[in-house]
């Protein structure tokens, strides 16, 4: 924001309590969780704009303000909000550029949290990442560690594309090593964030972290685990995954996501069409349910791919 | 752009600009009785809603915008292309799904676009315009330069949730955006009487907070004085508009509807008080031209169009392995 002006955010609550005398330029909450704390006073509320609660008002305003020379950032604020608001996501702004010959561009950032864990329940928890990377003229981020999520944010504010960057909630408690300054990564880049030599896991957002747990445990028992982020998910980085599979023979993909017409399915079905000759043994998946997300604290642990699952899956898998 | 204290008098238009209502308002007729008899014919491929009898709304709202100004239209949105300047032959061409169509062949129809003439698109989703129009004052009031937006959208459209959160949207912003209602009387083959809860889409403006009026819209004169006072009130920053137009279609919601749900006696009293012919005989009556000027124009206007034609049959397809591009700017 500071090196463009045109970039604006807008979403519910932001900011906060605009117009509230006593407030003035200051926030109340800096977003539901405080994830956009402090940019109200940096860059005044003509630049971060507190919306009614209005998703099909205010996503549609960021595509027709994309579309005419900003370059928004709409918070969505949980993602299993789309239900109200897709007709301005999936067909205006990404089939916006298509439709137009390439003439026109959608330079829209829109950030949702996604994830269980926080018994949030139905309609307050989902991922459904698989139903927007599935629409053409949409790119998907799933950023697990802070660094990520800092180049990744910075490239998708960059893109010239509509981007939905989704942010697990249950991250926001993570710390981790970011690069001080300037640093954008690359969409459609891997990244592997743990070597291994027996088993690739494919994981995607919070699950990587739950890979990760899992490959600690399975290396005491001499089993050696490589862990691939995609990081996004359109486009994805199919090389990466493919050249991973090529090494350990074997995979595994954990998916937060509903399982049926999903991520999980899907990079299934590019690694059984590109290197099916590479498998030494059938792709296993570890994924929830094909269920919402239930409310109940055992019942949604049960819903979230555990690092148990995982190893058993993985156990599983080696036979 | 100079921001206009006043709203322009009709009475004021001297004899250019009207002429050249004029010649706007012929060409989206010929235009779309052109486009009707080709449909018929099997030339044009998927769907056609044609602007037949609606001219009067388009020309006399955009006779106040410059090409810095936005609009977004609706499924029936040939009209407001033309209004909006765009190219004669690249809608024709986009009809036909040429490679040299205003969108490349990849639109059609229901979303010819030009956004360097400030079209952003016609639109295949009722109701779809009002957030991007909302969006497009974004822009116009953070640019600060007095540009407006105009959001064209039917009698239908109203009753979408997101005529509510346009609208509403606009209005705590005080956006310079325009709703133009093109109220023809149809949702598809629902009546106006049925399908809202209130008599007129204008009386909805006062929900929020913006002045809503109800124009006769088959006189290009009470269109445009409407307009110019809206179009004015948001240069000037003081915020959005709602003006109605009554108007009528002459062709179906689509073509191939036999509009089983009007009567002949209905159309009839429409046609009897058609915009284009009221234009030009207004045009005689105060002598600012003459019949033989007018019939000059008409002689012009068709040949335009006939020329467009030859041009779009003439043009080649795109080659088909273009569906896969345009997608994305860069992908990945």
């Amino acid at each position: 924001m500071r090196r463009d002006p045109r970039v604006i955010l807008m979403g519910e609550d932001v900011a906060g309590g605009a117009t509230i005398d006593h407030l003035a330029d200051d926030e109340a909450w800096g977003g539901v969780l405080g994830v956009t704390k402090g940019l109200v006073q940096e860059f005044g509320r003509n630049r971060i704009l507190d919306t009614p609660i209005t998703e099909a008002g205010f996503i549609g305003a960021a595509v027709g303000a994309a579309a005419t020379g900003l370059r928004p950032m709409a918070e969505l604020m949980f993602v299993d909000f789309f239900g109200v608001c897709w007709d301005m996501i999936f067909d205006q702004g990404a089939k916006l550029r298509y439709m137009f010959g390439g003439k026109a561009n959608c330079p829209l950032v829109i950030r949702t949290m996604i994830g269980a864990g926080m018994g949030a329940a139905g309609q307050h928890s989902g991922c459904h990442y698989s139903v927007f990377t599935h629409m053409p003229g949409i790119k998907t981020v799933v950023p697990s560690t802070p660094a990520d999520a800092k180049g990744l944010l910075a490239a998708a504010i960059r893109d010239d594309d509509l981007v939905v960057v989704f942010e697990n909630k249950m991250l926001y408690g993570v710390s981790g090593e970011v690069p001080e300054g300037e640093y954008v990564l690359p969409l459609g880049k891997a990244d592997i964030k743990r070597q291994g030599s027996d088993v690739t896991i494919v994981a995607i957002s919070r699950m990587v972290h739950q890979a990760l747990a899992a490959a600690e445990a399975l290396a005491a028992d001499g089993i050696s685990v490589e862990i691939v982020d995609p990081r996004t998910l359109s486009p994805l980085d199919e090389e990466t995954i493919l050249s991973s599979v090529a090494k350990t023979h074997r995979l595994v993909i954990v998916d937060e996501d509903n399982p049926r017409c999903g991520t999980a399915t899907d990079i299934a079905a590019l690694v059984a069409d590109k290197a099916f000759t590479e498998l030494d043994a059938p792709i296993k998946l570890a994924t929830a349910p094909h269920t919402p997300v239930p409310f109940s604290p055992p019942l949604e642990q049960f819903y979230i791919p555990s690092p148990e699952h995982i190893v058993a899956t993985v156990q599983q898998l080696l036979g | 752009m100079t921001v206009k204290d006043a709203a322009p008098s009709a009475h004021a238009l001297d004899k250019s600009a009207l002429l050249r209502m004029y010649e706007q308002m012929k060409t989206i007729r010929v235009f779309e009785d052109r486009a009707g008899k080709e449909f018929a014919s099997g030339k044009v491929p998927g769907f056609v809603h044609l602007y037949a009898g609606e001219e009067a709304v388009a020309v006399g709202v955009c006779s106040h915008l410059t090409d810095d100004d936005f609009i977004t239209s609706h499924h029936r949105g040939h009209g407001h292309c033309i209004a909006k300047g765009v190219s004669v032959r690249e809608m024709v061409a986009e009809l036909l799904g040429r490679e040299a169509g205003a969108c490349s062949g990849k639109g059609g129809s229901m979303h010819i676009a030009d956004v360097n003439k400030g079209m952003l698109g016609a639109n295949g989703i009722v109701g779809g315009g009002f957030p991007l129009a909302s969006g497009a004052g974004l822009t116009a009031k953070y640019n600060g330069k007095g540009q407006v937006v105009v959001c064209f959208f039917g009698d239908g459209a109203a009753n979408q949730g997101t005529f509510h959160e346009g609208l509403n949207l606009a209005g705590i912003w005080k956006l310079p955006v325009i709703f133009v209602a093109e109220n023809n009387g149809y949702a598809e083959s629902t009546p106006v009487t049925y399908h809202m809860s209130c008599r007129d889409i204008a009386d909805r403006a006062a929900g929020y907070n913006m002045p809503g009026v109800t124009v006769d819209g088959l006189d290009v004169f009470a269109v445009y004085e409407a307009a110019g006072e809206a179009v004015a009130r948001a240069r000037r920053g003081e915020g959005p508009s709602l003006i109605e137009c009554k108007t009528y279609r002459y062709y179906g919601h689509f073509e191939g509807d036999a509009i089983t749900y009007r009567t002949k006696e209905e159309e009839e009293s429409y046609r009897a008080r058609d915009a284009i012919t009221s234009l030009r005989n207004s045009i005689i009556k105060r002598q600012v031209a003459t019949d033989a000027e007018l019939d000059a124009i008409d002689a012009q206007v068709q040949n335009s169009i006939d020329l467009a034609w030859q041009y779009a049959e003439a043009a080649p397809y795109p080659a088909p392995e273009e569906a896969l591009t345009d997608v994305y700017v860069k992908y990945p």
